[in-house]
């Protein structure tokens, strides 16, 4: 017998491990809408097959937990098992002796505490309150509920304009979505329960980019907008939310009017995403199409809604308002010195880089402060304009809200990352400028909220000196004006329904970033979408915007394991010294294989029965 | 055309045509479960799949279309051991204690266990729990349903009525009534479309055949039988009958020997609808200027429960003549009654129905007029197939016999009730003969026929006046007609509906038939009937003139006001 020994896995062991990564990629692609209950109890099975027996209440009670959950599941439970369910787990949390039991014990209470009601339908009820209202994941996490195996397959037929007719009847912005959308439908991809999700924004983006010119209507077809109703319909606010709306409502026969505050169209795909991701020409051209779906009149820098046009005026020369004005004023660091020269929100920046106006930076030190998608923009533009580029975040790289491609892209482009390092104070200079940035550093803490909180750690501050500082620590919204005039505001954002129609105030809708505080575009064309729809009813009418083309067959499945093709950039050297586009779309047989790794959720599995395609909505 | 070869069978068939299809034109069979065809093609019981050579998986049948070249095994080692094994499954979740189901001898599941051989599994037992409102007319055993989704697609896509859908969910997914209602807050029309196309007895009608047996011991009751039109169409199709074995007068034989004191004919009480429902239609023609059109017929209970639950504002353009099934009862236990001079509460009244909302229409209390309970109890085919079953009746070698009388005889007008478009025929017959007092060609009025599309409108003139008629069938269809005539975009005189596909002859309480839509089949039989009698006018039938001569009067008199017809507004469900 050797004294010592090198652990070698044997094929059983190497086996289980695959089978680890397996279940950690179900877990990913598990489909919304699940029975809690029964992933309670399926949970603990696993959490029971942990524990390594030594401890009475991990070893006895998981298992018997999982019985009274199942008991309530077969219509055997009564409230008392509940309480029985609730006072064991309790029990096992205090006394289990290793995390193995304790967190188990955990998960239980959440639940019994956090859908409490569902154990109590089941006592009493024998039912579940859950279900799977939309049985496709991509599509019921897609915010607009865009018609995704639709136009994957799509493009797989190399039929790439009816792909962004499909898209168009959810989502009026194909071109922009494929861009910059944050693809929250890639989230729980089932196909993640063999390799990976479809690069999903990587098909739109190819589909495109290969469409030439889609006009709305197709004259061939005959295909225009309703009758006009002579119905008149204000949107405020030339947004992704407004357009969208304004496009809708123009397709159903309503005239619109879009009142934009600024010189162009576009609120945050012009003012908050730089070129480099966003060209200016897709933008205006996409704009430009949707601006033919029917009687849009477009007034550029004319505000309304506040003292110069105000809400009741609007609402009295329209038949119905949509409040679309995004989240456009910038949060501040709230500390010494801010007020200096020297010291810009990033919505100012982007601001003027979306008119075009681009400051002098080169060779200047430039410090960001920030670490969501905006703090990365501020830094790549600034990287771009030849300015020397630090951006300070005060919790880790890891808790960074912006896409982990876009950190990524960001370090690589030559911006340095200080992690936990939170600004103390601005030191001015004696013309009253910016010199430097002092930051103390933080060390990682416990968790709050779900995320980790830092705190100060204890070394002296350290002194950045820069000529600019950047702060991207978030928007804010201009509700005030809205507020006096009525509208309920709620913590600065502006309140209104799922329907989004503002309550108390009839024909008046907001959504967007101004209601839902700064998000995603995909939510802020999701709003427009739902409140043309309300609009529509509200006016009395139910105009059904329908699908303009239909989806190829699907092939028999077969779900070979095949890896995900990824997007790439153009080479940092190259991209960094313009404001062009940097990601590249995929190759022809690029797109074809990876269109064919769609699963066709829409046909396999429930798709096929219930709620795989909606023909209209 | 695509080239295919399906078990070394070389074949030619049409570009989109599925696997299943094109093996049966091979003369191949594929079984398969949870398939109805157009209605439900979601692959779910992976029974019909087959191998596909090429392919790692296998495919289901059913809802995969043919490719040029394609190389297809129904039967090969993969396929045997997958069909095998599902069908296993889904025995562990299935009541399958057959000698105490009503399905079993036709039941798919049964079926194809029995071909496959199964005789053990090594699975465990795992019930649902089945809970359930025995009382209603329909009822639902979760211990047998094998998750087709049939019956969910049925009542949507058919029916438009959404009565059904899927229920909880992983494992324990199940059907249960949509939005965690119960069956009675369903607005469940007891249509029965979902029994007729479940594949095993998850869902039948409540069985009412041990009330019918304790009223035969009973010494103090008569016992009456009478049988509706489409019961003469269907009755002997599981029994091993032709349909022309399986005569109405066999049947009355058969319920004779049954212990039935008297059998008679529903189609009589069918012409009895007439002489009322034209009358009426007549009188709000000569006031039309204060009258609304349409006018409704009354007689299917399937439609007169939906309109009262989806389109309340339209209740009050109902006929208020009762149905055939409820003046049969209503005219037995008053005058024949008098006729055998009995007390009404002697007659018990067993009313022979194709349907499963009868069952829940003699249950209306309102309906009653005769003092007593006007129809005793409801039996569907397959309960009266039940009956004669149970009775061990020889029916190859018995008799005809004739229906009793008065209430055994009936016209042609009577019979063609049975079948989409036949109340209003019958009821254009007699109205033109009210209005002109001449007979018409008894063909005349056939244009109202019609198995397509969402409804049938035809236009007949009666002298000089232009009637606008409509005929729907189908709930589905009768959505969109109510639709239509709420919104004003269509005007009608008079609207038939009835609530299952082609009328009574498909109605949710026939004889169930895997794969076989019978509807049109069963029709064509009453239609035959009623070319073939001699008497084609419910106003000619002999008895209906002696019930109007020795006890109702006239038509829409005191006498038949109080005992034929209803105030469709003054009951709700």
């Amino acid at each position: 017998m050797s004294r010592l020994s090198i652990i070698t896995n044997n094929q059983a062991e190497a086996t289980v491990e695959s089978l680890y990564k397996d279940l950690e990629r179900r877990i990913i692609a598990s489909p919304p809408g699940l029975c809690p209950l029964d992933l309670a109890s399926s949970f603990l099975k696993l959490c029971a097959a942990q524990t390594c027996g030594k401890c009475v209440p991990c070893r006895v009670g998981l298992p018997q937990m999982a019985r009274l959950i199942e008991d309530i599941l077969d219509g055997k439970g009564t409230l008392e098992t509940i309480d029985v369910i609730e006072r064991t787990a309790e029990s096992i949390y205090y006394s289990a002796d290793c995390a193995i039991g304790l967190e188990a014990a955990n998960m239980v209470l959440k639940g019994v505490r956090g859908f409490r009601d569902d154990y109590i339908e089941h006592v009493t009820k024998g039912r579940c309150t859950f279900g799977l209202s939309q049985p496709v994941p991509c599509v019921s996490l897609c915010p607009a509920h865009v018609d995704i195996p639709g136009y994957i397959a799509l493009v797989g037929a190399e039929r790439y304009a009816d792909a962004v007719r499909l898209i168009r009847k959810d989502n009026p912005f194909p071109v922009v979505c494929a861009m910059v959308c944050e693809h929250p439908c890639e989230r729980r991809c089932r196909r993640n329960m063999i390799d990976d999700s479809v690069n999903i924004r990587g098909m739109k983006l190819y589909a495109v980019e290969h469409a030439g010119e889609v006009p709305v209507f197709r004259e061939e077809k005959g295909e225009k907008p309703a009758p006009r109703t002579g119905k008149r319909v204000a949107v405020i606010g030339g947004g992704p939310s407004g357009i969208t709306a304004a496009y809708y409502l123009a397709l159903m026969g309503h005239s619109v009017e879009i009142f934009e505050q600024r010189k162009h169209l576009g609120g945050m795909l012009r003012y908050g995403i730089p070129a480099y991701r966003l060209p200016r020409e897709a933008l205006d051209a996409e704009i430009k199409t949707l601006l033919t779906a029917g009687d849009i009149k477009v007034h550029l820098e004319t505000p309304a809604g506040g003292d110069s046009y105000p809400l009741a005026k609007l609402r009295n020369d329209f038949d119905a308002v949509y409040i679309a004005i995004g989240a456009h004023t910038d949060k501040s660091l709230r500390i010494e010195g801010e007020q200096a020269e020297g010291v810009v929100s990033a919505v100012e920046i982007l601001r003027s880089i979306g008119d075009d106006e681009y400051p002098d930076l080169a060779g200047k030190n430039v410090i960001v402060v920030g670490g969501g998608n905006v703090a990365m923009d501020c830094a790549r533009s600034a990287l771009r304009l030849k300015a020397h580029v630090t951006l300070a975040y005060r919790r880790r790289k890891a808790d960074m809200t912006a896409l982990p491609e876009e950190v990524e892209a960001t370090e690589m482009e030559g911006c340095e990352i200080l992690e936990l390092a939170t600004p103390l104070t601005v030191e001015v200079n004696e013309a009253g400028r910016a010199q430097a940035l002092w930051i103390q550093q933080q060390m990682i803490g416990n968790i709050k909220g779900g995320r980790p909180a830092p705190v100060p750690a204890s070394v002296e501050p350290r002194r950045l000196p820069c000529d600019m500082i950047i702060v991207a620590v978030g928007q804010g919204i201009e509700s005030r004006n809205f507020e006096k005039q009525g509208v309920a505001v709620q913590a600065g954002t502006i309140e209104s329904m799922d329907s989004q129609e503002v309550a108390g105030m009839p024909g008046i809708f907001a959504g967007g970033d101004c209601v839902s505080g700064p998000a995603t575009v995909i939510r802020a064309i999701a709003a427009g979408k739902v409140a043309a729809a309300n609009i529509d009813e509200y006016l009395g009418f139910h105009h059904p915007i329908e699908m303009p083309v239909s989806v190829p067959d699907p092939v028999p499945y077969d779900g070979t394991p095949c890896g995900r093709v990824n997007m790439r950039e153009r080479p940092v050297e190259e991209r960094v010294n313009d404001f062009k586009k940097c990601e590249c779309g995929m190759s022809h047989e690029e797109a074809m294989q990876e269109s064919h790794r769609c699963l066709r959720c829409d046909h396999y599995g429930l798709g096929v029965f219930k709620g795989g395609r909606e023909l209209k909505w | 055309m695509v080239n295919v070869t399906i078990n070394d069978k070389a074949l030619q068939v049409p570009e989109g045509t599925t696997i299943l299809d094109a093996a049966r034109q091979g003369h191949i069979d594929i079984p398969h479960l949870c398939y109805l065809k157009g209605i439900n093609e979601i692959g779910a019981c992976r029974v019909c799949v087959v191998e596909i050579d090429g392919l790692e998986k296998l495919v289901p049948s059913c809802n995969n279309m043919v490719e040029e070249g394609m190389v297809i095994h129904t039967n090969s080692p993969k396929v045997r051991q997958a069909r095998r094994i599902n069908i296993e499954l889904l025995l562990s979740q299935h009541n399958a204690r057959c000698a105490e189901c009503v399905r079993s001898g036709n039941c798919e599941l049964q079926t194809i266990a029995n071909d496959l051989g199964v005789l053990d599994f090594p699975y465990h037992e795992d019930l649902p729990p089945f809970r359930w409102d025995m009382n209603f007319p329909l009822i639902r055993d979760a211990q047998k349903c094998i998750k087709c989704m049939r019956c969910i697609q049925i009542c949507d896509k058919v029916q438009g009525m959404h009565v059904w859908d899927i229920s909880r969910t992983g494992s324990r997914t199940t059907v249960d009534c949509a939005g965690n209602k119960t069956i009675r807050e369903a607005d469940c029309t007891v249509c029965g479309q979902c029994i007729t196309h479940c594949p095993v007895g998850a869902l039948r009608e409540r069985d009412d055949t041990a009330k019918v047996m304790r009223a035969l011991a009973d010494r103090d009751k008569i016992v009456v039988a009478s049988i509706a039109p489409a019961v003469r169409t269907s009755w002997g199709e599981l029994l091993g009958l032709t349909h022309e074995e399986a005569t109405a007068k066999k049947l009355a034989a058969a319920l004779r020997q049954i212990g039935f004191n008297y059998v008679f004919d529903t189609d009589f009480s069918a012409d009895l609808t007439i002489m009322e429902e034209g009358s009426e239609f007549i009188e709000k023609l000569k006031h039309a200027d204060k009258e609304k059109f349409p006018m409704f017929t009354s007689c299917c209970p399937g439609w007169v429960r939906f309109v009262k639950m989806e389109f309340p504002e339209l209740v009050p353009l109902l006929s208020s003549a009762k149905s055939p099934q409820q003046m049969f009862g209503a005219i037995l236990k008053s005058w024949y009654a008098e006729i055998l001079n009995v007390d009404p509460s002697r007659l018990y009244f067993v009313s022979f129905m194709p349907c499963t909302a009868k069952k829940y229409e003699a249950g209306v209390s309102v309906m009653n007029s005769s003092g007593t309970q006007d129809v005793d109890v409801v039996l569907t085919v397959r309960e009266l197939d039940r009956l004669i079953r149970s009775e061990h009746i020889d029916l190859k070698s018995l008799e005809e016999e004739e229906f009793d009388q008065p209430l055994g005889t009936a016209t042609g007008a009577g019979h063609i009730f049975g079948t989409t478009g036949g109340v209003m025929e019958a009821a254009l017959r007699s109205a033109y003969f009210l209005v002109t007092g001449r007979n018409p060609d008894p063909d005349a009025f056939q244009d109202v026929r019609s198995y397509k599309g969402k409804w049938k409108e035809s236009r007949f003139e009666i002298a000089g006046k232009t009637l606008n008629i409509a005929v729907a069938h189908g709930l589905g269809n009768i959505r969109k007609l109510c639709e239509a005539i709420r919104s004003g975009e269509v005007h009608y005189d008079f609207v038939e509906m009835m609530a299952c596909p082609t009328g009574c002859a498909g109605g949710g309480g026939q004889p169930i038939q895997e794969g076989r839509e019978m509807g049109e089949e069963r029709g064509r039989i009453l239609l035959d009937i009623d070319k073939k009698s001699d008497l084609r006018f419910s106003h000619e039938n002999p008895s209906i003139t002696a019930c109007y001569k020795d006890y109702l009067g006239a038509p829409l008199g005191e006498r038949s006001h109080h005992l034929l017809h209803t105030d469709q507004t003054r009951w709700e469900l």
